[in-house]
């Protein structure tokens, strides 16, 4: 007899996983799930999560198995007919670097994170949902690699990611950010990446990345990225649940999720940081200024949020007044600090031209004209000169988020901010209270960091092949080594770097097209015009 | 005004990432290769777990098993994410032809009870077995070292989940979608004695901390016996007395345990073939758990065939301990 009665996909996700996991017998439940109450989270009820994704595996496979035809068609198409020469110039192609030597490991590390978390729950359906995404944060490591590799042929600096990933000084950035998630509890690792991550902070990432991907006429990142999109907006939903079902549970979980949001809000957004100078210095067609995109995605779509999540008793994070102080200067300080220390980093850096910095003077009418304009002048100046300025010593690292202690006071665009404290005897320093408050809460965990330059001036950055007693020894070139640089090759100032080179050569268009043409090979064809 | 570009005779300054230069030489490298091999973090790791502080977020020493290089633990079906999901986006276009052929006829629903009976006691329930092997192969993807071997092991976390949902749409064909079946079938799993075993052994491998052992345990042993068992033997029988209906359904089941199994077969046979050491561990894994699925299934037999079982088991079990010494091991 035929059954003419239909499910609709809710009906059907939920007869699909109905009862699927089961009340153990033969062993105790917090042997099968040891990680569940060393937090202090108290869940009540595990049904009352609702699972935001309702989607079976065969959906899912349909689904993405046609996203990822449509991804790759383009991809081959990219490479087939070298697309990599249709982005505006050759200084783009540094911000994808910092992409695939940064945010490859992120998305691994993501990988892992949820895969932990979709063994470690304590019921099917929140365990269904990291799963989901587990695969999904797989996907996008795999994608990402698949979507750099062709550029990875053609320009210098992106040949070595994972290497890299795991040694080099400011990777430990990035690096340090994912380890803490991955190695805290499960509550934790929800809040900090499905919540402050994924659902505060994502779209900062995202839209400006993306467009300017766009403005660029890198078509294989946008394709990714359009592509990733669904995925995260599957994410997001999930933070917010995350966050609601742990609220509701029990109001003896408010101060610690407080706590965390507290944390996590500041910890990412030092991560998200580095963004602030790809939009503001590294594209070379400029979507929006850090500033605008801070004022929109975070002070606006952020305040609205934590308005909303009041009634639990949450309140904005601790430290989201000095991101707002600081959005005018972020991205200029950082592309200082970059530019100083070029011979020690994996892309080229130069300075902004005239018209940049109009724009940028336009953007940031406080403070850019006042203390960053007169800066770069004086620079250009030097390199005129053929003295262009650079650090000569390693700059000291905050414990906590790693960046190189370059903020200024949230009140004084003119005073660095250092913290110190003392722990056991021994000093440690913060790029800001931020950071140094999260010591506080855990310094145990802290003083655990693998800080690369303290380990370089321990002498623990040396390769095997390297002798420190030989009479040759040169400590800050094996210690680039080790950090899978290429002296020489894969930093420096743009106008003298492989790229800039090859890039004319190769197109004979200008490699940044803000300054003349760097060799004469285009500025005899004159092909800019 | 837009600028033609040249590109011929633009030639690439390498062929692909340093690292797959130093394993597979200097020629362009594929799509699994690019994503599988040395992607993992693997050194300078900042913070030990709060979760477990003898160890580290991707730990060399998580498991008994020691390997030179654990990227020797390949997969052969070559599986990255897009090439995966592309492949069962297409067998899933043929199952879905088949259930929607079967439930237009009301096939199952229209079998006698004691035939619904018998497909909800033993395949409907074996949902609950594949959400426990969804849960050990997502302890490999989360505690495993190694992106060969944890990307296999997400896939596989996928792939169990799916089955699972497989099988519950079997049910969903026997009790007109009213989810009756699922019930039932969740009780006898918790319940009848024709399932303890099983269940007990699953129970036993959620609390291993070895995630290889987690491996041999669930995806060699407990299916390699499991699957045969069911797929080939309960539903012969089946087919012979209610028709072939079922089999068109686990047919499914039965292709994705083949191609399954060549995996598992891989990462064995080259774990145990590194040393002596983890070849005489995972023979001890094997007898272990062997003995106790083993022993587990007779009670699960008896149910799926009654009396005249011992020539299943018999059967089953001398073509696992034929694919275990295919494999070099006892």
């Amino acid at each position: 007899m035929a059954n003419g009665k239909k499910l609709n996909l809710k009906q059907n996700y939920s007869m699909l996983t109905k009862g699927l996991d089961w009340e153990p017998s033969y062993q105790k439940k917090q042997d099968i799930f040891p990680q569940l109450e060393f937090e202090g989270i108290k869940i009540h009820d595990w049904s009352n999560w609702e699972d935001p994704f309702r989607l079976t595996i065969d959906a899912y496979w349909k689904y993405q198995g046609e996203k990822e035809k449509k991804l790759y068609a383009i991809i081959d198409a990219f490479q087939q007919n070298n697309g990599q020469f249709n982005v505006t110039d050759a200084r783009y192609v540094q911000a994808l670097k910092i992409f695939i030597n940064a945010v490859v490991g992120l998305e691994y590390n993501a990988w892992r994170g949820f895969s932990r978390l979709g063994r470690e729950f304590g019921a099917a359906s929140p365990r269904i949902a990291a799963q989901m995404q587990a695969i999904d944060e797989m996907r996008h490591a795999t994608t990402q690699t698949h979507a750099c590799s062709h550029y990875a042929r053609f320009f210098e600096g992106m040949g070595n990611a994972p290497y890299q990933f795991d040694r080099t000084w400011y990777l430990s950035i990035p690096k340090s950010f994912f380890e803490d998630a991955c190695s805290s509890g499960p509550f934790e690792f929800v809040v900090a990446i499905s919540f402050a991550f994924e659902y505060v902070l994502t779209n900062l990432v995202f839209m400006p990345w993306m467009s300017g991907a766009a403005y660029n006429g890198d078509m294989s990142t946008v394709s990714f990225g359009f592509s990733a999109q669904s995925d995260e907006a599957r994410h997001m939903t999930l933070g917010l649940e995350v966050i609601k079902f742990l609220l509701e549970q029990d109001p003896d979980n408010v101060p610690i999720v407080q706590k965390w949001i507290d944390k996590w809000f500041w910890r990412a957004y030092r991560v998200l940081s580095l963004v602030a100078t790809m939009m503001d210095y590294m594209l070379p067609k400029r979507v929006m200024s850090w500033d605008e995109a801070w004022t929109i995605y975070y002070e606006e779509n952020g305040g609205a949020l934590f308005a909303d999540l009041a009634r639990y008793g949450i309140k904005p994070p601790r430290d989201a007044d000095v991101t707002i102080k600081e959005k005018e200067r972020l991205s200029h300080e950082m592309w200082s600090i970059f530019y100083a220390n070029r011979d020690v980093v994996g892309f080229p850096l130069w300075l902004p031209s005239q018209e940049e910095m109009n724009w940028m003077s336009e953007k940031y009418p406080n403070t850019f004209d006042k203390y960053y304009r007169p800066r770069f002048e004086y620079w250009k100046e030097l390199e005129d000169n053929g003295t262009p300025f650079t650090n000569t010593t390693l700059p000291q690292l905050c414990q906590v988020c790693q960046w190189p202690c370059l903020f200024t006071e949230p009140d004084d665009p003119t005073e660095f901010s250092h913290h110190q404290t003392e722990y056991k005897d021994e000093h440690f320093q913060f790029c800001s209270d931020g950071c140094q408050h999260i010591f506080e809460n855990e310094p145990e965990k802290y003083i655990q960091a693998w800080l690369p330059v303290h380990e370089i001036y321990k002498g623990n950055c040396i390769l095997d092949d390297v002798d420190p007693e030989s009479p040759d020894y040169n400590p800050m070139v094996e210690a680039i080594r080790y950090m899978g640089l290429k002296p020489g090759i894969d930093g420096g100032l743009f106008k003298e770097h492989n790229d800039a080179m090859n890039w004319e050569k190769w197109t004979e268009r200008p490699s940044n097209i803000h300054n003349q043409p760097a060799t004469d090979f285009v500025r005899k064809t004159g092909s800019d015009k | 005004m837009a600028v033609e570009i040249k590109t011929s005779g633009v030639k690439p300054l390498r062929n692909t990432f340093d690292h797959l230069v130093a394993r597979f030489g200097d020629k362009p490298a594929n799509r699994y290769q690019e994503f599988s091999f040395d992607t993992q973090p693997a050194t300078n790791f900042h913070y030990k777990p709060l979760w477990n502080p003898d160890s580290e977020v991707y730990d060399i020493n998580a498991s008994a098993i020691k390997m030179n290089d654990w990227y020797a633990l390949k997969d052969p079906r070559q599986f990255y994410y897009g090439s995966y999901v592309s492949a069962r986006a297409k067998q899933q276009e043929a199952i879905d032809q088949q259930l929607a052929f079967i439930d237009d006829i009301g096939s199952l629903s229209s079998l006698p009870e004691k035939a619904k009976n018998l497909l909800t006691e033993i395949i409907v329930a074996l949902r609950h077995y594949e959400w426990g092997a969804n849960t050990n192969n997502n302890f490999i993807a989360a505690y495993g070292y190694g992106t060969t071997i944890t990307q296999a092991a997400t896939i596989a976390t996928c792939d169990r989940l799916a089955m699972a949902q497989h099988l519950s749409r079997i049910g969903l064909l026997i009790d007109e979608k009213t989810g009756e079946s699922l019930d039932k079938a969740k009780r006898i799993w918790i319940e009848s004695p024709a399932w303890q075993g099983i269940r007990k052994d699953i129970e036993g491998v959620f609390v291993l901390r070895d995630w290889f052992e987690v491996f041999v345990a669930q995806n060699l042993v407990a299916d390699g016996l499991m699957y045969p068992l069911i797929f080939d033997e309960f539903v012969s029988s089946f087919s012979r007395n209610y028709g072939n209906d079922l089999n068109s359904l686990t047919n499914y089941s039965v292709k994705w345990q083949s191609d399954f199994a060549r995996w598992v077969d891989s990462v064995v046979k080259t774990a145990s073939s590194e040393s002596d050491e983890n070849k005489e561990q995972i023979n001890k894994w094997i007898d272990k758990w062997h003995a106790s699925i083993y022993s587990s299934l007779g009670d699960l037999a008896k149910l799926a065939f009654g009396i005249e079982c011992d020539e299943s088991l018999e059967k089953i079990n001398s073509s696992f301990i034929a694919r275990i010494s295919k494999l070099g091991l006892r």
